[in-house]
């Protein structure tokens, strides 16, 4: 309504949604159409001018006439409603089957597991040294179908970016399929969209759509080993990361510190926000986060850091560092 | 009146909130392991008992049905299960049976876990916050069956090597 | 009134002058005053009316916690409740107003209403009428003692594994969930099988299956879905308490179970649960529009057959609720269309409904403004209903605030709106005293404009991204002020339902005393005194007509014969109610209430370990073995 909808099902810009959309379209005008019809005939039952005789009759008066015409409009209005059932069912049935269709000849596949209360991202390639892992912002070429393939690590949870296209769960013991297509270039979010626990509400994603040039470069960057660092600061701050708790959860390709069970941090700079799109990547917000998890996302996996202020900062300095 | 004693009633239900189900977020950082002091033997000179001091936090974890929970994932996450299997042991010694090594109160269990142990235990201080370490040390001894039988863990939804720790016997600790 | 002498053994009531009759059946059919006649009843009526006090109590518990979340979600970012009781107050939000207030208030209305309807005297099986109550009780205070102690269930009201399993949800708290599922559901089969047996066993002569009236209709199909559909209920909870307690693998994936299994099993309860509530609203609608538009429904027939054919269809549609998981596309499109074809007998009764104002002259009073606000308010949720029925349209809208909104819009419009009119209706009925018109209104727009204010912009926030069971939401995403101006509105919903309390209580001392008849209905409860004496008919009606209080103009004929010196009622045949036998009808008796000690504690038990099973036997064996211990009864004798 009053910001820019890049999180909306009535922006469309993928080719499931705007499919859904027009659909959407469809029905809510027969609905409408239906909505002000039964309110007419309620209003003019209601206000019917009824005649002396009427009013002065018993409640078991015949009204023979009365009746017969009542079956025919009630009989003519359950017809109308089953033809027009029927024609929603197909409208909705072939828009079902064009989204089918639209799942053909993916060029790119993605693994999306879900995990409290983060999305992991493997983006998979024959060459293995083009394979990598990261987390919750997914980058596409726009125009190009993109298969992502769907399971989960705990509970289950949903993959929904609404601009893009409808939503499918991610269930432990299941690999579920989605396709996407985006028709324009730009950042689009989406959340989580099956209650999973304490943060259900912190689990936002972001999905960017860009020109398959800068995706290509995009993906060789991400496929490339950390930054070393650059500054001293940030020198400290690889020391420190790997003689904290860091190491125990985040990997870092590249370095020593291999954790498989938190958001791979490689290249955590290259992403626009934090925590599954609960803060801004920023300066402050990385330290608050790293300060103090549980402040800004209480329950969350991530316990309060025991860094002192020296180590919080250096550490801060490098990760800044990973682009 | 009436009314008014229910909700009487229901405001002393509520004081005495469930301390098994709390859920705390975060814990508290700075109460830790250097106040506690705890003896790795029974005997000392003297005929009384040896000095030990501890904090009386542990006991917060041992009942609290999430920080067990805690404890359990971070004892995958962690991959204590390198070493000691799914409790049964392997290069490292079983932690589902009575035997204690070091003592099987919390707070052994925890220092443990701190400090490390001869013989192949590493010593996670620094690595595993303390709070974390406080929910291991308590799932270790859900392990073992000595924490309140409704505050154990159930299965797991993983592939199971033994039943959860709420079907499992309880090994009986030694003293100490 | 006539001095009572010791009554005479086998007297009949041929011949019985109305005092002497009144005396004698008062002192057979009463409960005594005191606590032995508060615990031991199995009096329809009073057991009728605790049922509903105890809904509505829930109702308004479960509206506080609804309250609280609009309040949290008012502000972006909201700090004022955290994940963990936000998590908590929607679950007991969901599970009191589905398990504890819906279902069980529609019941209530049925246990009151349907003896009287049918012209008999009690229930049939009046005392697991009252063991039904206890259990309901029981569970509904264990759930809400559970929640104050910090072990509510977080979880949401249909308790998705992996999430409710023993991995994700430490603790008791699903565990809580789970056995107040237990408690409820044998508490509505109990009231289920009640309702059939003396719906099809003991309507009084005459009133033949096409002379019932359509709430009877209603509530008898209600009846039957829940005995097919509770049983999924109480496996899925079963088994998840399994999963929890002794460590099965129904739902874990990794030892061959599937958390997809709990889906099917519980929605192929929950869709017809949504129907479980519906059906009876509908029977409020098909009894309160003859009465206020003084003339007989339109299209009986067809409205029978709609809601036998919307109770078979509810079986059809569960997949309906699955739309995201992964199943074939062929499949969920047949659910799809099956979902559609349920549209068509809503509409017939929709349409009927309307040709009954519009042959009819109308009363416009407050039951009728409900009714209107139901068509209103309905006819929009149903339309989402065909909305989210179709697959596409689904996937985007699913687990969001979208259908949130459809879903309240057909629960507050389809079955809570015909609820407070039914209770404007019938008040007079079950108190004797009318409540007041002018609060009434008050009521009815606060209401109207206050849950269409506070819901219909959810519509938008669906669709603008908003998921379900959020705690809060980012500043950036747009949605502040729309939350903001719904939980505004939620306050003059909830406003509304203040006002609805306060005319209660104020009209129950001070409301005009009404008469037997005050709205001039047509059917069997409106033919005995406000409120009905303990043996509800003086005689029993003979029936030759629908509406048998407009077709008698005089009086209406009796029947004769039964015994005054003990409790009996006619029972006759299934279709066209020919007396055959008098039956005798169970007296007081504590020991429904003893048996529901015994079974709430098992449950209560079984929450903590297998054994409680086991312990909880010889106490509920002790506790049935009291209740059917034989009495010699009267037929018994001869």
């Amino acid at each position: 309504m009053l910001v820019e909808p890049v999180q909306s099902a009535l922006d469309p810009a993928g080719s499931g949604a705007e499919a859904i959309l027009t659909l959407f379209w469809i029905f809510l005008g027969v609905s409408a159409v239906v909505w002000v019809l039964v309110v007419i005939a309620l209003a003019l039952a209601a206000a019917r001018r009824r005649s002396r005789a009427e009013r002065g009759a018993g409640p078991l008066a015949p009204a023979p006439r009365g009746e017969a015409r009542a079956r025919g409009v009630v009989g003519s209005a359950v017809a109308a409603t089953g033809a027009v059932l029927i024609t929603l069912t197909a409208f909705s049935y072939f828009t079902g089957k064009s989204l089918a269709d639209a799942k053909a000849d993916p060029t790119l596949t993605i693994e999306v597991t879900g995990h409290q209360w983060w999305w992991e991202l493997r983006y998979d390639d024959p060459r293995p040294d083009m394979r990598f892992t990261t987390a919750n912002e997914i980058h596409v070429p726009v125009g190009e179908r993109v298969r992502l393939i769907l399971t989960s690590n705990d509970v289950i949870h949903s993959f929904w970016v609404p601009s893009l296209a409808g939503k499918q769960d991610l269930i432990p013991g299941h690999d579920n399929e989605i396709v996407i297509e985006v028709a324009r270039e730009g950042t689009y979010r989406g959340s989580c969209a099956e209650f999973c626990g304490l943060q259900h509400a912190h689990m936002g994603l972001t999905v960017i759509a860009e020109p398959r040039a800068a995706f290509d470069r995009w993906r060789a960057a991400q496929a490339a080993p950390a930054a070393p660092p650059q500054t001293e600061e940030a020198a400290r701050g690889l020391a420190a990361f790997q003689q904290n708790a860091c190491v125990l959860c985040h990997a870092i390709r590249g370095t020593g510190a291999g954790g498989m069970v938190a958001p791979d941090l490689t290249h955590v700079a290259s992403r626009s926000t934090l925590a599954a799109g609960t803060l801004p990547f920023t300066r402050g917000a990385l330290g608050a986060w790293i300060a103090d998890p549980q402040a800004v996302k209480p329950g969350a996996n991530m316990p309060r850091s025991e860094l002192d202020p020296d180590e919080l900062n250096a550490i801060i300095a490098y990760l800044e560092g990973l682009t | 009146m009436r009314a008014g004693l229910v909700l009487l009633g229901a405001g002393a239900l509520l004081l005495g909130a469930c301390e098994r189900e709390q859920r705390d977020f975060g814990g508290d950082a700075a109460a830790s392991a250097p106040n506690e002091q705890i003896a790795l033997s029974t005997i000392a000179p003297g005929g009384a008992p040896p000095l030990v001091e501890i904090t009386g936090r542990g006991e917060e974890y041992e009942g609290n049905a999430y920080q067990l929970s805690e404890g359990e994932r971070l004892f995958h996450w962690f991959n204590c299960t390198g070493c000691h299997g799914n409790g049964g042991g392997g290069s490292g010694p079983p932690l589902i049976d009575s035997e204690w090594l070091y003592g099987s109160a919390i707070e052994n269990i925890a220092a443990s876990i701190r400090e490390g142990r001869p013989n192949g235990m590493p010593s996670w201080r620094g690595r595993i916050p303390e709070e974390q370490i406080w929910q291991i040390a308590a799932y270790v001894r859900s392990m073992a069956g000595a924490v309140p039988d409704d505050a154990e863990p159930g299965r797991n939804d993983d592939m199971s090597g033994r039943p959860g720790e709420n079907r499992m016997p309880p090994a009986t600790p030694d003293a100490g | 009134m006539t001095d009572i002498a010791a009554p005479v053994k086998g007297q009949r009531d041929s011949g019985l002058d109305d005092a002497t009759l009144h005396a004698a059946l008062t002192r057979t059919w009463e409960t005594p005053r005191g606590l032995y006649g508060f615990f031991a009843t199995v009096d329809h009526k009073i057991i009728g009316r605790r049922f509903i006090v105890t809904a509505f109590v829930f109702l308004f518990l479960a509206g506080l916690a609804a309250m609280a979340m609009r309040y949290q979600l008012s502000r972006p970012e909201n700090t004022a409740i955290g994940p963990d009781l936000y998590d908590q107050l929607f679950t007991m939000h969901g599970s009191t107003m589905m398990f504890l207030f819906a279902v069980p208030v529609m019941e209530a209305f049925a246990v009151y209403l349907v003896p009287l309807m049918v012209g008999t005297r009690n229930i049939a099986f009046p005392r697991l009428n009252a063991f039904s109550y206890w259990i309901y009780l029981s569970g509904g205070l264990m759930l809400w003692i559970a929640f104050l102690l910090n072990i509510g269930p977080d979880v949401g009201w249909f308790s998705y594994v992996p999430l409710a399993g023993p991995e994700f949800s430490p603790g008791k708290r699903a565990d809580f969930w789970a056995q107040m599922i237990t408690f409820t559901e044998v508490s509505a089969l109990a009231i289920a099988v009640e309702i059939i047996v003396t719906v099809f066993k003991q309507r009084a002569p005459g009133m033949a299956l096409d002379r019932i009236p359509i709430f009877v209709w209603a509530v008898l199909i209600t009846s039957f879905v829940v005995l097919f559909a509770m049983p999924a209920v109480m496996l899925s909870s079963t088994t998840l308490i399994l999963d929890r307690l002794v460590g099965t693998h129904f739902y874990n994936a990794a030892e061959g179970g599937d958390p997809v299994l709990w889906q099917h099993l519980f929605w192929f309860f929950g869709h017809p649960e949504v129907y479980i509530i519906f059906i009876p609203a509908t029977g409020f609608i098909s009894a309160i529009i003859p009465t206020f538009v003084r003339r007989p429904i339109f299209g009986y027939i067809a409205l029978v057959l709609s809601l036998i054919s919307i109770g078979i269809l509810s079986f059809g549609l569960w997949v309906h609720h699955m739309f995201a998981t992964g199943l074939p596309q062929l499949g969920q499109s047949f659910f799809t269309a099956s979902s559609m074809l349920i549209a068509i007998p809503s509409g017939i009764q929709i349409f009927c409904w309307i040709a009954t104002i519009w042959l009819g002259r109308p009363m416009w009073k407050t039951p009728l403004l409900f009714v209107a606000g139901f068509i209103v308010t309905f006819v929009i949720g149903g339309l989402t209903g065909v909305m989210v029925a179709s697959v596409p349209i689904d996937l985007q809208v699913h687990d969001t605030y979208f259908v949130v909104a459809h879903f309240h819009y057909v629960l507050v419009g389809g079955a809570v709106f015909p609820l407070i009119g039914a209770v404007y209706y019938w008040f007079p009925k079950f108190t004797g005293r009318m409540l007041s018109e002018r609060l009434g209104k008050w009521n009815f727009w606060l209401a109207v404009i206050g849950f269409n204010a506070a819901f219909f912009p959810m519509h938008f926030l669906g669709l603008m991204g908003m998921p379900r069971r959020v705690y809060t939401y980012p500043l950036g995403a747009g949605w502040g002020e729309l939350n903001l101006f719904v939980g505004l509105a939620a306050a003059m919903l909830f406003a509304s339902f203040a006002v609805f309390l306060w005319n209660v209580v104020a009209s129950l001392k001070r409301g005009e005393v009404a008469g037997p008849n005050p709205w001039g209905g047509g059917t069997l409860e409106w033919a005995t005194a406000s409120p009905p004496p303990f043996y509800n008919f003086m005689r029993i009606p003979v029936v030759t007509h629908r509406e048998p209080l407009w077709a008698e103009t005089e009086s209406l004929p009796v029947a004769t014969g039964l015994r005054v010196d003990a409790r009996e009622l006619i029972c006759g045949t299934v279709t066209d109610a020919t007396p055959e036998l008098r039956e005798s009808s169970p007296e007081n008796s504590i020991w429904p209430l003893l048996s529901a000690i015994a079974v709430g504690a098992t449950f209560i038990g079984s929450i903590f370990t297998p054994w409680a099973v086991v312990w909880g036997a010889p106490p509920i064996a002790i506790g049935l073995i009291g209740w059917f211990w034989p009495k010699g009864t009267p037929e018994d004798e001869e």
